[in-house]
């Protein structure tokens, strides 16, 4: 494209002012080329298997195996073999339920939010953040899933699902846990939409190269689900058409879920729940505690299949970032909580409070504090967010202090209710324990089979950001 | 008589070199072709000529299904099929209606959008003579065609060819149908 053509439309005025050019972050470093970034990210799938791999996924698959076992127990006991007992019969099995919701909340907010805020830096992260998502909702959804003892009558007769029951009575649809049911299971299906629409062409490039590599049979699994993609524009036109409306339509879907996962509590009076604070303060926690994951999750794939240019210091600045933004919201959220228990003068609201922090929980108070207000504070500092192994610790507490909110949230709330004679106080059973760990497992056995199986980056949305990707950047030597 | 080839393809380098080629083709009155490219290029179907998707308003009418389904579910459900009043609420209201209905209208919205999608674009096709062509591969890789049909009106075996050719196109190769 030419010079001369563009300064003909610029108006006469710019060569008066002579506008500074502010230099745009580079996306992928090195000026790596198309075939640079197919070779980079299709290589990690067909080259053979690493041993770190196989190491990984036995010591994935042994630590799901304790979810498994803890399941078939409680389905073949009954919920008894978890340490719920008056008053406190909402514990670990929610809180893993929302802490598990929440670290999927990042993957969307990277995929769609930043999407329609045409945050470029989103796309060599977005694909791995919404398999977290995916991964992150089957985690969670295990909870309420199993909580109702006979998993059977989840679905039929409807304890969860709209089907009548035996006495043809409905759901409650007046119930936020019914909205919930419907949010989260939207959610999952949505993101597993959104996720697949996005690996298309991808496939059809893994398509192509197992077939020139002769490898016939996955070539024929891989355009199976290819859908027969060429790369055509009119194509892509409507592609992207989709691309942004399910971007347009996921931004209000999460910020609607973990809102009706906060009214599970604020619609209910118990002191400590029932504050209108909820949905934005879970949001925010959400959106902070995926971030968390998301780090702990990337930097040891930027470093194990050096990404370094493709996940450059400028993306672990603008996730650090938003891990500090968030962070500080929560840290917000948690001083309000405090001012309108004391300012609304309700001595029960009070009395949650001051038990929260000086109570029988409050070694879980302080935990909580320490790694979600005074840890993302760290993120001020560039010499923080430019050492990789210092972000990743600070992402784990991350995680530990998003858990310990939950928890403190909802049990020390339901171990000091209004009634001092039905005070208890809660402590997990073993099967909950192994149960909850074991999440982390399933967790990490999805995880390693879509880093080994699927492209974890999309690559035709990190070429569209290059400079030659776009046809006016003058990547040919103009501008 | 031999099958008639399903149309010419050209190589370009450069997504500014297929924006270029673009505007040839479009303003030589060209209807049945085509750009292939590894990414979307931004400003290509202005060059082509491409008019604005559809997509959008089958996503509305999925929307408005999801929105009609979650009322009337919770409307049927509560107030005709089993009455039963729930501390001391109306059997209906919108109100409590609406974050199931909100949430539904998402989920038919993101269904409809990727069934329009699809078939808007013929997808899937699995069998198609730009599938064929031996260097496919490049073009979701690196490289940037353009097709031009035998099926189209101005086709011409050699104006479309020199048009390629005049445009920057390389390798400008037949493809079989």
């Amino acid at each position: 494209m030419s010079t001369a053509e563009h300064t003909a439309d610029a108006p006469a005025i710019l060569s008066e002012v002579k506008p500074a050019v502010l230099p745009r972050a580079v996306l992928v470093g090195h000026g790596r080329s198309f075939s640079w970034i197919t070779e980079k990210i299709c290589g990690i799938i067909e080259d053979k298997t690493p041993r770190w791999w196989w190491i990984c996924f036995a010591v994935a698959a042994f630590v799901a195996s304790w979810t498994v076992m803890g399941l078939t127990y409680l389905v073949s006991t009954g919920v008894g073999v978890w340490g719920h007992h008056t008053p406190i019969n909402w514990a670990w099995d929610i809180v893993n339920f929302v802490f598990w919701i929440g670290i999927g909340h990042a993957g969307t907010l990277i995929s769609a939010i930043l999407c329609l805020l045409r945050q470029k830096w989103r796309t060599s992260i977005n694909r791995a953040a919404e398999a977290m998502t995916i991964f992150a909702v089957v985690c969670a959804a295990i909870f309420p899933v199993f909580h109702v003892g006979r998993i059977w009558f989840a679905v039929l007769p409807g304890w969860l699902f709209p089907f009548p029951n035996a006495n043809d009575i409905w759901q409650n649809f007046r119930s936020p846990l019914e909205w919930d049911v419907f949010a989260v299971s939207t959610y999952g299906t949505v993101s597993v939409l959104f996720w697949y629409v996005g690996l298309i062409p991808d496939l059809a490039i893994l398509r192509d190269r197992f077939y020139a590599a002769g490898n016939k049979t996955r070539s024929f699994l891989y355009g199976l689900f290819a859908m027969g993609w060429r790369g055509s524009n009119r194509h892509w036109s409507n592609y992207e058409m989709a691309y942004m409306i399910l971007a347009g339509i996921s931004t209000p879907l999460v910020l609607s879920v973990h809102t009706i996962v906060s009214f599970d509590f604020a619609v209910s009076l118990i002191p400590g729940w029932h504050t209108t604070i909820f949905p934005p303060y879970f949001v925010a926690g959400a959106i902070f505690s995926g971030f968390g994951m998301v780090l702990t999750l990337m930097l040891p794939l930027r470093a194990v299949y050096k990404l370094e240019d493709l996940i450059t210091q400028y993306h672990i600045d603008c996730m650090c970032k938003i891990t500090l933004a968030t962070g500080t919201i929560v840290g917000y959220a948690y001083a309000m909580e405090f001012f309108i228990a004391w300012y609304g003068a309700n001595p029960n609201e009070s009395f949650a409070f001051i038990n929260r922090a000086f109570g029988h929980y409050a070694w879980a108070y302080w935990i909580m504090i320490s790694c979600n207000v005074i840890t993302p504070q760290l993120f001020w500092f560039k010499k923080v967010r430019a050492n990789t192994a210092l972000v990743w610790v600070l992402s784990i507490f991350v995680n530990v202090g998003m858990w310990f909110e939950r928890f403190v949230i909802i049990v020390t709330s339901l171990a000091r209710d209004y009634l001092p004679s039905s005070w208890g106080y809660y402590s997990p059973s073993i099967v909950e324990i192994f149960t909850f760990f074991g999440t982390f497992g399933v967790f990490s056995v999805l995880f390693l089979l879509f880093i080994r199986f699927l492209p974890i980056m999309p690559m035709a949305e990190l070429k569209a950001v290059t400079p030659q990707g776009d046809p006016h950047s003058g990547a040919d030597g103009h501008h | 008589m031999p099958a008639q080839p399903y149309g010419l393809i050209a190589t370009f380098d450069s997504a500014a070199a297929i924006y270029h080629a673009a505007e040839q083709v479009r303003d030589a009155g060209y209807r049945r072709w085509d750009c292939i490219t590894p990414c979307p290029v931004h400003g290509l179907d202005g060059a082509m000529g491409v008019k604005r998707s559809l997509v959008p308003r089958i996503s509305l009418a999925g929307g408005i299904t999801g929105f009609c389904t979650g009322m009337s579910l919770i409307y049927w459900t509560g107030a005709i099929n089993y009455k039963l009043t729930v501390g001391g609420k109306p059997l209906f209201s919108p109100m409590f209606a609406f974050p199931i209905s909100y949430e539904l209208t998402i989920l038919f919205t993101a269904f409809a959008t990727i069934g329009g999608m699809f078939l808007l674009n013929n997808l899937p096709m699995h069998h198609h003579p730009v599938l064929k062509y031996d260097h496919i591969a490049r073009g979701l890789d690196d490289q940037f065609f353009v097709v031009i049909e035998t099926a189209d009106p101005k086709f011409d075996s050699k104006l479309t060819r020199d048009l390629l050719e005049q445009a920057g196109g390389k390798n400008i190769a037949e493809l079989e149908t």
